[in-house]
Formats: C-alpha cells, structure tokens, sequence
C-alpha cells in the first residue's frame, strides 16, 4: 500500500505502551471490573457427554442465601444459532444452554445468578439434573461412520459445504499422476486437541444503564463480532448494546468465541443489575474451545528423483460438538494443505467433523498449523524415501513469484526460498552453491 | 542411559488475514486543539502490542512524534468497525486504514498551516519533530500546535481523517476451492537441535534457530516478542500439551496448571533468528502478519529432530515420553 518512509518512527523499537502496567499488575482486566450491587453468573454444566435432558430442578439451588435469578435455554430468546450466521454461514446448531440434549462433557445447560461468586458457586452445585445417558463418539473417523452415535440436529456427523461432504480443492489430476508416479509416499499426522491457556481467563461484566441499553465490558478479541452475535442470540436491536474492551490478557483464538456475553447480558437485563461472568481456570481448561484433534493423511506421487508430481491430503478437523469457527477453518486449511510448494496435481479434502468432544475452534495458526505440521514431516518422508537432502527438497518444490497456487491464487511476496536460505545461514548449515543461487524471482536452478 | 542428538528442520508459509465474508477494519483520527491526535478504533490489542504499533504508523504517515499520536482501542460507541484481532490480519488491516485516515488528516492540517504561513500546501513538509515547514525555506515554520489551535479557533476547521480498508469477500469454488484467502504471506524455517534420553524418553530441545521473513519489521522487538512467545508455543504443543492425554478417549482432562504441563522457563532453548523484510505489495510500509505464524514452524522441526536423533518417525503430537519409549521399543523389535 505504502511502503515509502519519509520518517523513522516505523522499522525501530518504541516501548510496548501497556508493558509498564502490565508488568507491575496496574493494567485493568475484566476480573477486575466491579460494579455497586453487581451479582455473579455461573453456569451449570453437563457431566457427561451426550444425554437426553430429562428434567433441571432448582428448588435446592433457589434456598441458597443470595440466590437471585436462573436461566434456562427456554428463557434464550434465540438459543440455538451459529457464530458464523454473520457471514452466512448455516445452519444454526450450538445451543447457548442445552435444550433437550447435552452434547459434551462441560455444556452449559442452565445459568444461576446470585449476589455473590460463592453464592452462585454454591447454586449451580446445587441444580439437580436428570439425564438419561446416550452413547457418545469421540473419534473423527468413527463419526463418520454408519450407525455412529449422531451429535448435530440433522442427522449427520458432518458439516455441508455448498452440497459437497467436506470442502475440496482439485488441481490438476492428482491420482493420475500418482498412478504416473515412481513411488507414493504416504503419511497419517495426528495433533492434539490443546487449550490456549491464556492467562487471563474468559469473561465480562453487563451493566444496564439508565437508558435502557447494556454496557459489556469484555475481554473479546472482537468488539463488533461479539456485540453483534449477542444482538442475534438476545433478539434485541445492536444499538442498545455498547462493548468496551480492548485490552486482553492474551487471545490466541479463544476469544472469538461468543460465549459469555450473552448469557451475561441477558442476566443484566432480566434483574437490572450489573452481572459478571467470568471463568475459572478449570472453565477455562475444560469447558472453551480447543484447537481442533485434526488428523491428516498425506499420499504424494514421487519421482526417483526427488520431484514431487502429486499431493492428496485428506483431512479430518474434529470440531467437537458445535462447529463454531471450524468451517472457516477447515476453508483455511484446504488452501495450505499442500503447503508452500508447487506441485503441479493437488486433491484436497477437509471434513469438519461433529464429535462429542468439547467445541474446537479458532487457535492460533488455525488451519495452517496443522497443515504445516504433517507437510513437513511428510517433506522429510520423503527426504529420506529417495535419499534426497532435505534442504535441497524444500527448496526445489518452494512457490516462486508467479507460481500458481491449488486455489489457483498467483503467487506474489514470495520469499520462501530467502527464508530456507537464511535459516540454513544461521544454524551454520553450508548449503551448496546451486542452493544459495536459488531465488523466489525464478526457477533458476530447479531441474524440471 | 544414551543421549541421542537430532536435527531437524521445517520451512512453513502463513498468510495474512482472511476473506470470508469481507475482512474490514476502520479508522478514525483527530487532532486535539493543541496538536495531540487521537486514533480510535475499535480494534483489541492481545498483548502483542498493537497500539504501539498502530502509534507508530499514525505518527509515521503524519510525520509528527510518537509521543503525540494516542490510540483509543475498543469502544463501540466511538471506535469504528473492526472485525478483530485474528487471523494475522490486524497490523495489516488497520495499519492500512490508519494510513488512510491520517492522510486525510495530513492534508487538513497542511492546509491550515498553508493559510498560516502564506504558503501553498504542496510546498509544505512535517518535519517529524512537531512542526510544519516551507521545503526550502528553514526560518518558514509553524509548529504543530500553533497550526492545531487556529484551526479550532480562528478557522473553524476540522484535523480529522477517515481510514478503511476492506478486503473483499472472496467466494470458494465448490469444484475446485478456486478462492482468494488471504492479503499476502510470510514465511519462516526453524531449525531445532534436540537431545533425546532413551532411557527416560525425554526430549530436550537444546535449541531453535529460525529464519522470519516480515515484509517489514514495523516494530523490531515486538517481532522479536512474537518470535520468542511462538518459539515457546510451538515447542510446548510439540512435547508437552494435550487436553486429552489418552485421545481419543475424553477423561484425565487437565483442570489447571498444575495438570496442564507447559514448558517452564528451565525448559526453553536458545531461541536466535534472523528477521528478514521482503515488502509486501500491500500491507502498510509492506509489513506481513507475523503473530500467528512463529508458532507453526518450531512444531514440524522439534518432531523431524526427534526422528532424526531416534530413527523412527513419531507422527502423534504430544511426543510425550511415552511415545518417544514406544518408539524406541518399536525400533528394537
């Protein structure tokens, strides 16, 4: 856009503007965000993963002293609905408390309101639910499998992408050229489903004001998305709403996730109280999203020589029981999945997967992460299969300046082949002569 | 008990932002009656600093001190649209909408300081230290504050710019995935060097050397903070984390630090790289998202160490002890 820079404020280092209070504990989070007469949201969770809602009794819970008000999904005004409803994105399916089913191990099925933090502790303890356990499917795979329990409302395991089962990219021909091919060079990459552990947990505060709207003080990764979602679930214009935050002690994807303003603000509004929802670290380790357990198989037709002719990926992202940002995700990892390297056959297929397991969602890197995990491995498969060095693999396959990519996006800003040079450079690796000619302007050098 | 030496490398690409839907981000800046300007959005910073990085773009465009230049982040009642902190997409979206806005308000302030020193705007420069200035003509100046308070009470004009940037939504094929997913993308290689003990299955990463290419490094030690916290990342999702220590299977689930296992500072490696800049045809001053990505390269690297120390290739993250002892059992038989 602009890369002229007539002064020299950019390119040097200034100090980080919030680092003294954050470092001397000065910084104001969420938790720290009181209100006079604000009371405390908990909610009550599911101890199991997949049940039939038989009955919720809060005739204990409503003895504890400071009790004030509890929520059900009855009283949700749009209780099932999807994040990603804004952009299009269908059907609605996560329950923002659990009506009928309880889908995994932690979902919210009702929400207790109270004067105090351990008042509401102490109710939600007491909420006593009748579930009738169903079987429960925790693997990708055996999700999509005939006679596999079924999670979603509709009747199968996976997400829709414009009538096709999973998203896709097909370039070229690629099995035909693994029938072509010297070898097929294959590979099964398993990640771990794993938590952002930010260090300030998820949470806000809702506080009515005296002209009828709500101010949400949240610790959202984004302002508009989150009030925006929170207007659709609560059934109320936006412009009532009013969402402050801005500072966050740390993100990495989590807090995308519209969660606890609704279900906070809805509380705001039922007793005309200040009502803070904010999550213990067990809520936080146990009950947010995690990235996706996705699991990868990588076949690649490989010539004698090293050249890669074919790349079919086949993906599995475990979205856990309520899609949230996994379709985008899955979109997201469909473009990377055959890396930053040109092969001229490429076949992709990412099924986003319903299991029983606790949400996933976005997490730092999302979708590249995982790609970028089992093509590197894969590449050093290969490096070793046809004795090939693995610097030199990369090097050869990496995307120059003008290459198409899958998506059949050309390639500009390449740099690929700098960067593999530069680290080789730093860790003392000496690379050869026809290697460090190599450049991300042209095909110099490739053979082929 | 043998320690058994590894390395390995990894090379990753990571794009900048999103196009689902269409990615904006908004911007809006005034000047202050006494020359201060003011950036609101409504953009969250997560820690990684990116007021300071919005400052310094806005201060850079404007051509006044950092120190002048404040960013008002995340109120919804007066920070316009931003779609978030994500996706690697902030520096780059907003950072282009601030530099639209404070064009905008470059050229209001110039043409209050055209009037004020009889010159024409065209023939005036900022000179980055507070002032505005007649190229050629040193003794013809007026400072930033002079200009800022005739403008409010002499003129009656407004300093204020506007600042949008969106890219456009971008279909998916359904065929094919024909699409546009992203503004532009950096790269990074790691290379890791780890020790495997095969009488205990721990693996000790002794150290990762990485390569980052930015496009353009707005603010060098920020870099370096995403550098070290995504070496740190990378590394404790390779060996250590999982929410499901016996996946697939959902009990045992950690419920706090003490049961979820991160690397601890006696853990961490030398962490050394070289930042390389490469300008992007778009992102402004050419920069590239560098966040997301400084986690991906250090978790591929870490495992072909391992294979490469132990010879058998652990394709299951964690690669948790266990593992590492299955392997080198697998080996044997």
């Amino acid at each position: 856009m602009n890369d002229a820079k007539p002064f020299d404020v950019i390119g040097r280092t200034h100090e980080r503007r919030e680092a003294r209070g954050h470092v001397t504990g000065s910084t104001v989070f969420i938790d720290d965000v009181s209100f006079p007469r604000m009371c405390h949201l908990k909610a009550v969770r599911s101890p199991v993963p997949h049940a039939r809602i038989r009955g919720i009794d809060f005739s204990e819970a409503e003895r504890v002293p400071g009790f004030v008000a509890h929520l059900t999904a009855e009283d949700i005004p749009k209780n099932v609905y999807t994040i990603l409803c804004l952009i299009g994105v269908e059907p609605d399916e996560e329950h923002v408390l659990a009506s009928e089913r309880v889908r995994y191990v932690g979902e919210p099925i009702a929400a207790v309101v109270a004067e105090t933090e351990d008042a509401a502790f102490e109710a939600a303890a007491k909420v006593r639910l009748n579930l009738e356990e169903l079987p429960a499917v925790f693997d990708v795979e055996e999700a999509l499998e005939p006679g596999a329990p079924i999670v979603t409302h509709w009747g199968t395991n996976h997400f829709v992408y414009e009538g096709h089962h999973c998203r896709r990219i097909r370039y070229g021909d690629a099995p035909a050229a693994r029938e072509e091919a010297d070898r097929v060079i294959s590979g099964r990459y398993q990640l771990s489903p794993i938590e952002h552990a930010p260090v300030e947990p998820t949470g806000c505060v809702a506080k009515p004001e005296a002209d009828g709207r709500v101010t949400v003080h949240t610790n959202t990764q984004a302002i508009f998305f989150s009030l925006d979602n929170t207007a659709i679930i609560l059934q109320i214009a936006p412009h009532r709403l009013r969402f402050v935050g801005g500072t966050v002690g740390g993100g990495f994807g989590g807090k995308v996730d519209v969660i606890v303003e609704p279900l906070a603000t809805l509380a705001a509004l039922r007793t005309g109280r200040p009502v803070k929802y904010v999550y213990t670290r067990q809520e936080e380790m146990q009950v947010s999203s995690t990235r996706s357990a996705s699991r990868l198989y990588m076949t690649d037709g490989v010539m004698d020589d090293g050249t890669i002719v074919s790349r079919e990926v086949t993906t599995y992202h475990d979205a856990g029981a309520y899609s949230r940002h996994s379709p985008y995700g899955c979109t997201k990892h469909a473009a990377n999945a055959a890396g930053p390297y040109t092969i001229p056959n490429v076949s992709v297929d990412v099924h986003c997967v319903y299991t029983n397991r606790t949400p996933s969602s976005a997490m730092r890197g999302f979708g590249v992460t995982e790609a970028s995990f089992a093509l590197e491995m894969q590449m050093d498969r290969i490096a070793r299969e046809v004795g090939a060095d693995p610097w030199e693999l990369r090097l050869r396959h990496a995307y120059r300046n003008g290459d198409e990519r899958p998506y059949r996006k050309t390639t500009e800003d390449a740099s690929l082949v700098e960067t593999i040079q530069a680290a080789a450079e730093l860790a003392g690796v000496e690379l050869s002569a026809d290697l460090r000619a190599m450049s991300s302007d042209d095909r110099e050098g490739v053979p082929g | 008990m043998t320690l058994l030496r590894g390395r390995g490398i990894a090379a990753v690409n990571y794009p900048t932002g999103m196009n689902l839907g269409g990615d904006p981000s908004q911007a809006l800046i005034h000047s202050t009656p006494t020359g201060a300007f003011m950036i609101t959005l409504s953009s969250t910073d997560l820690g990684q600093g990116l007021r300071t990085v919005m400052a310094q773009i806005g201060a850079e465009t404007l051509g006044v001190p950092l120190e002048t230049v404040h960013v008002d982040t995340a109120d919804s009642d007066t920070g316009p649209h931003c779609m978030g902190t994500f996706a690697s997409r902030a520096t780059h979206r907003v950072g282009n909408a601030i530099i639209q806005a404070a064009n905008e308000a470059k050229e209001a302030l110039l043409d209050v300081a055209a009037d004020e020193l009889e010159a024409a705007p065209e023939d005036l420069e900022a000179d980055g230290a507070g002032n505005i200035r007649v190229a050629g003509s040193p003794d013809r100046t007026i400072s930033i504050m002079d200009v800022a308070l005739a403008a409010h009470f002499k003129h009656g004009r407004t300093i204020s710019g506007r600042g949008m940037y969106v890219k456009p939504k971008s279909e998916v094929e359904p065929e094919t995935g024909a699409m546009d997913p992203d503004s532009t993308e950096a790269h990074a290689c790691t290379v890791a060097e780890v020790e495997v003990d095969t009488e205990t299955g721990q693996v000790r990463v002794l150290s990762l050397k990485s390569a980052y290419e930015v496009g353009r490094a707005i603010n060098p030690a920020l870099v370096q903070g995403q550098i070290t916290g995504g070496s740190w990342m990378g590394m404790s999702h390779a060996l250590y984390e999982t929410t499901a220590p016996y996946y697939p299977e959902i009990d045992h689930s950690p419920d706090d630090f003490s049961h979820y296992l991160m690397p601890g500072a006696a853990e961490l490696p030398e962490i050394s790289s070289t930042v390389l800049e490469m300008p992007s045809a778009n992102g402004p001053f050419g920069m590239k998202g560098v966040g997301e990505m400084t986690a991906n390269s250090p978790i591929p690297a870490i495992a072909n160490a391992i294979t490469d120390a132990i010879g058998v290739q652990i394709t299951e993250l964690p690669i948790t002890p266990e593992k590492v002892l299955r392997a080198l059992e697998e080996r044997e038989t």
